[in-house]
Formats: structure tokens, sequence, C-alpha cells
């Protein structure tokens, strides 16, 4: 047990005297994610209810869900309503990032604060919110509805993740670029945006990940054939206990990490 | 129009070639009149006229906050003034965007494009305006051989040290052939030798190109290396335009005087004949214009020298009597200060030749300083 003679940074602090912080951290770490691994197990299961820990494996369960029409269709469209918000709140998101980064306006700081607020406001509120201005329009249950709902949501993160990375690039640079001749909108194509271009993906994968999870909005804008996976499997949970959702939702912790992962992995890239 | 003239109309002078001078067919002279920029009720610009010369090297020279960088802004198109006119030749500027201004900017920083290659932050002024890939490649060489890196144009940015980023920004600046260079303190990130180096080689490329060129710095010693003229630029306002001797041997206000060299002021008074007088001695006969107005005089510390023995001719030089209050040694110079009278003291400056006499000078000294009277400045006394 030499290792806990050793000092665990620059001073004489031995990971021995850290001991109990090492302790605390595995315990918060613990309790983070076995709520969201338990799911993993149960989808094995061969049990017809949820069960911990399975008493019989099989893989029944991701067969029931590759084999219904019903959760195959509400994968599609969760797909698409999340990559549609994509589309929608990345290019938004980055404009109103670099405009209100590049005004230096007196106002622009509340702007941002501004459209930053669908992140702080409860989400049922917009739910709700969105529920009956969509009722008067007729955009409830329309995919068109729910990307707009979602770009709500995703906007504010991509214009948080854009407007970090503009802080460390030097916008003299795009001052060159008109004085050789390059028109605003040509400099920030040329120099600006290769320059964040990882940032952008970052935030792309974000404004997916937003929409893929969202289940409160999708629950009262979305319905009919295109209702969401996540309003789906709420509906699901509801009315009958069935370890589908447990396939499911492996499935989608897959999808997530994986995606968060890539965003990890792009974020370093830039630096 | 063959790649090889287009290249001479842009300016572009090689070492080789340096016989066949574009200056007059290229160079632009700058006109500012009236020019007047405000932030809130602080002036930046306060009515500012200003004839730069086609083909001269102008140095707008302040402290911070003088304004000199709004004014070069200006002239780049990157700030809109509230009031007075810009032209390029004939050509008001004033409310032309800058990507259509066609002038070679080169910015402290460098702003050089991290995500591309030597060559590439080259040849994107000359993407930019629909040149060849032939021609550019051509180019893009000769501007990079003109500020000698020929051999790094495949080079990523993070590759090169803070001198060859200089010349790359140069580089992209000049080999459009812009007819105005303009530089925002471009050496000030740089070492001092290595800026002293600079300074001389800036020289030496503005010669070759022949372009118009503003150059904003802080540093008086940078102004009076390189420039045709100086603009010392204070509160907005030009307070001297001229050339480095005159600004230095007769600058026109306190102002001037204290900022460019070092200088120690003492103030003179009129006797009834009309002469200015310090103590008991006649400073100057030749009255200036406005003798109304009380004068003070300029006297650099190294235009004074040590009276020993020998006696001095009072119609060719004026004398202090003074103590020598504190001597420093400084390396190539030493520094004293030597007290006049109750309230002023005089700066003085020795070379520190080993064989100088100066160099046994202790606090406390009982000295005599001479000044030639060729080397008297008088400037009216505003403050």
């Amino acid at each position: 047990m030499g290792w806990l003679q050793r000092s665990a940074s620059d001073t004489q602090v031995t990971h021995r005297d850290r001991l109990w912080l090492y302790v605390v951290a595995a315990i918060i770490m613990l309790l983070l994610v076995i709520p969201t691994f338990i799911v993993i197990p149960m989808s094995f299961s061969d049990s017809q209810y949820l069960e911990f820990p399975p008493s019989n494996w099989s893989v029944r369960w991701y067969d029931e869900y590759f084999g219904s029409s019903k959760w195959m269709r509400a994968t599609v469209t969760s797909f698409q309503i999340g990559v549609l918000t994509m589309l929608v709140a990345t290019p938004l998101g980055t404009a109103a990032a670099y405009a209100l980064f590049v005004s230096g306006h007196r106002a622009a700081r509340a702007v941002f604060m501004f459209l930053i607020t669908p992140m702080i406001v409860p989400v049922i509120l917009i739910a709700i919110g969105a529920f009956y201005a969509f009722g008067r329009v007729g955009l409830n249950n329309t995919i068109t509805g729910l990307v707009l709902a979602h770009t709500v949501l995703a906007a504010p993160l991509v214009m948080i993740v854009i407007t970090a990375s503009l802080r460390t690039y030097d916008l003299n640079q795009e001052l060159v670029a008109r004085s050789l001749g390059a028109s605003r909108l040509k400099a920030f194509f040329a120099i600006t945006l290769p320059q964040i271009k990882f940032s952008v993906v970052t935030a792309a994968l974000l404004s997916f990940l937003t929409s893929f999870d969202e289940v409160i909005i999708a629950i009262f804008v979305s319905g009919g054939v295109n209702a969401t996976l996540t309003k789906h499997m709420f509906a699901a949970l509801r009315d009958y206990i069935d370890p589908t959702i447990a396939a499911i939702s492996t499935i989608m912790v897959l999808v997530s990490s994986v995606l968060l992962l890539a965003t990890q992995f792009i974020g370093n890239r830039e630096k | 129009m063959t790649a090889r003239q287009y290249f001479f109309r842009g300016a572009l002078i090689l070492a080789n070639d340096s016989n066949q001078s574009a200056e007059a067919s290229t160079a632009l002279p700058i006109h500012i009149r009236d020019l007047t920029k405000r932030y809130g009720q602080m002036y930046a610009l306060d009515s500012v006229d200003l004839e730069i010369k086609s083909g001269e090297f102008l140095t707008l020279l302040g402290p911070s906050g003088s304004g000199k960088t709004t004014l070069l802004m200006a002239i780049a198109g990157f700030n809109r003034p509230d009031a007075g006119s810009i032209c390029f030749g004939d050509t008001e500027m004033i409310l032309t965007p800058p990507h259509k201004r066609d002038v070679g900017m080169v910015f402290q920083s460098y702003a050089l494009f991290p995500h591309m290659s030597v060559a590439e932050n080259v040849a994107f002024p000359l993407q930019l305006r629909k040149v060849g890939a032939a021609e550019c490649t051509e180019r893009v060489a000769e501007a990079l051989a003109t500020v000698q890196l020929s051999e790094f144009g495949e080079r990523g940015i993070d590759q090169l040290s803070g001198g060859q980023r200089q010349r790359v920004a140069l580089a992209r600046a000049f080999v459009f052939g812009p007819r105005i260079l303009l530089m925002d303190e471009p050496l000030s990130a740089l070492d001092k030798k290595l800026r002293e180096h600079m300074q001389i080689e800036l020289k030496h490329l503005h010669e070759k190109l022949g372009v118009t060129t503003v150059y904003v710095t802080h540093d008086q010693r940078e102004a009076l290396t390189m420039s045709d003229r100086i603009a010392v630029i204070n509160h907005g306002r030009l307070a001297q335009v001229d050339t480095p001797h005159v600004i230095y041997n007769q600058p026109a206000n306190a102002f001037v005087a204290d900022f460019i060299g070092e200088s120690t002021m003492l103030p003179l008074s009129g006797d009834s004949a009309g002469r200015l007088m310090f103590a008991d001695q006649v400073v100057t006969t030749e009255l200036p214009a406005d003798a109304v107005a009380d004068h003070l005089l300029v006297v650099r510390p190294e235009r004074l020298f040590v009276v020993r023995d020998e006696t001095l001719d009072p119609q060719k030089t004026i004398a202090f009597d003074g103590t020598v209050r504190e001597f420093v040694f400084q390396g190539e110079t030493a520094f004293a200060l030597v007290a006049v009278d109750d309230r002023h003291e005089l700066s003085v400056r020795f070379s520190t030749d080993s064989a100088s006499s100066q160099n046994e000078l202790r606090p406390g000294d009982k000295v005599s300083l001479g000044l030639h009277r060729e080397d008297v400045i008088t400037i009216p006394d505003n403050a």
C-alpha cells in the first residue's frame, strides 16, 4: 500500500489524507449512475415484469421492441424531430451568439439573458404555453410544432457553447480579413466559422440530444402518428409495466452516451 | 496586362529590381479634413486635419487614449467618424466599407489565420480578388521572399516565432498591392532587440514598396527611427506634424517637448529689453512670434556638457552653475540631476566613455553645465 504514503499533488497532502475524499466521490458517482445503469440488466430479464436482479436472462424484450411497428415508427419520429431541431437550432443559436458577442451594445447582455430563459423556466410552463399557442394555429401533433418547441430549448444551449468558443477567438482576424477585401459575411464563413467548427458540431449534437431525450413538451404537443419515442414510453409506463421500456431505455442511454462522448472528443480537438 | 506587370502595379518591388521604382504610379495621398469622432461626451478625434503625402511613411504617435488608433481605424473604415472627410487621392472614402478600401493592414496581434498555412494566409487577399492560381502562387512566393520567409510557405502558424509571424502579417498586407498600408503597433509584442531589428527592416520594406504608410505607435524612439514625418497626437488633436528632426529639435509646444525624448523645462522671464532670461542669463534675443506669452526653455539632457577649466564664450554658450543631486550609471550613458536653483533641477546625460571626466561626479559636487546657443529651444508656456 505504498501509494497511500505518496503525495497526491504538489503539496504535502498524501493519498492517505485524501482517502475520505475518494470514498465520498465514489459514492456520489455511484448514486448518479445507478439509476441509469440499473435498467441495463433489467432489460435482459426473461420476466413479464420489471425486476432486479433478473432471475432469468433473455433478449426477448429487444425482439419485442424491434418487432413492433408502433415502437419503430416512434423511434423514426424521434430521430426526425431530433435532426430537424438540430438543423434549426444550430444556425439560429450560432447567429444569435455571434451577433451578441460582436455587437458590444449595452443591451447585448440583457438580450442574451432573455434568449437563454428557456433553460431556466420550468419546461412544463413552456409545454403548456406551446400547447395552447399551437392549438390556435393547428401545430399540435405536427412535426413542425414539436421542432419549434424543441428549438426553444436547444437554441440557448447552442448560444452558450458558441459564445464560450468565441471568447477564445481573436476577432481581429475578421477585421484583418475585411481589410484584405472580404465582406463581413465572407469573413465569417472563411475565417471565423472554420475556427469554431468543432464547437458548432458539439452544439449541433447537444441540440439533437435535447430533442431526442425530451419528454415533457412531447407529452403535450406530440401525438398520433407523430408521437415521439419518449411520449410512447411514458404512456407505456403508465398503462402497463413492461420490460420493453428497459430495453428501449438501454438503447437510448447508448445513443446519448455515444453522442456525449463524441462532443467531448470534438471539444478537445478544438483545444 | 501580364502577370508581371500586374505585379508591379501592385508596388511590389523586389530587392533585385529596386531600381525600377513604381512609387509615383501606385501610392496614394490621404487627405483628412475636419475629422471628428465622439464617444459620448469624449472627443476621440477633434477636428483633425492631416495631409499624408503619396508614398510617405507617416507615424501617428501619442500616449494611450490619445486617439491615434481611432484615427487609423477611421482610415481603415472600421469606425464611422461623426464629421469630416477622408479622401484617398481624389476619392471620398468616408462611406466606403473596409473591404472596398483596398488598404493593407497589420494589427498588433498579427491576427494570422491559424487554420491556414503561411502561404494560404498570404494568398487570402489574392483569392478574394480572383487572381488565377498560377499568378497567385507566384505572387505569394515573391511576397514571402520579400520578407525572407521563402522556405516557410508550408508551415503552420503555430510553428512560427513572433518575428516570423510579424513578417507573414506584413506579406499578407502588401501582397495584393494596396496603395495604402496601415499598421497598428505591429512591433509592440516583440522583445527589444527584435523590435529594433524589425524597425530597420520595415523601413527598408517601405522604401522598396513605395506605398503610403500610416503607422501607429506610442514608442517615440520607434517613431523617430522609422518615419518620414511624425504626427504627434494628444486628446484627439494633432500637437505637431513634422519630420523627426524638427519634432525633436523644435518641438512646437510643451506636450511634444515632454513626450518626445527627455527634457527639462525651465521658466523664462522677459526683461525690459525684450529678451528672455533665466535667472541673470540672457537665453535668447530672437523673440518668438507671441512674445507676450510666458516661455519655457527646453533643455535636452544630452545637449548639456560639463564645463571644466576652459572659459566659455557667452555669445555661443549659456552656462548653468549647480550642485549634483544624483548620479546614476545606466550602461551606455550616465544620468545626473543637477540643481540650478532652489526650485529647478536639470537632467544631464553623459557618455560613459572611460576617458571623460564626468565619470567622477559625486552628489554634492559643484558643477558648471554648458549649453550651446544653437541647442536652445524655447516654447510658449500654455500651462
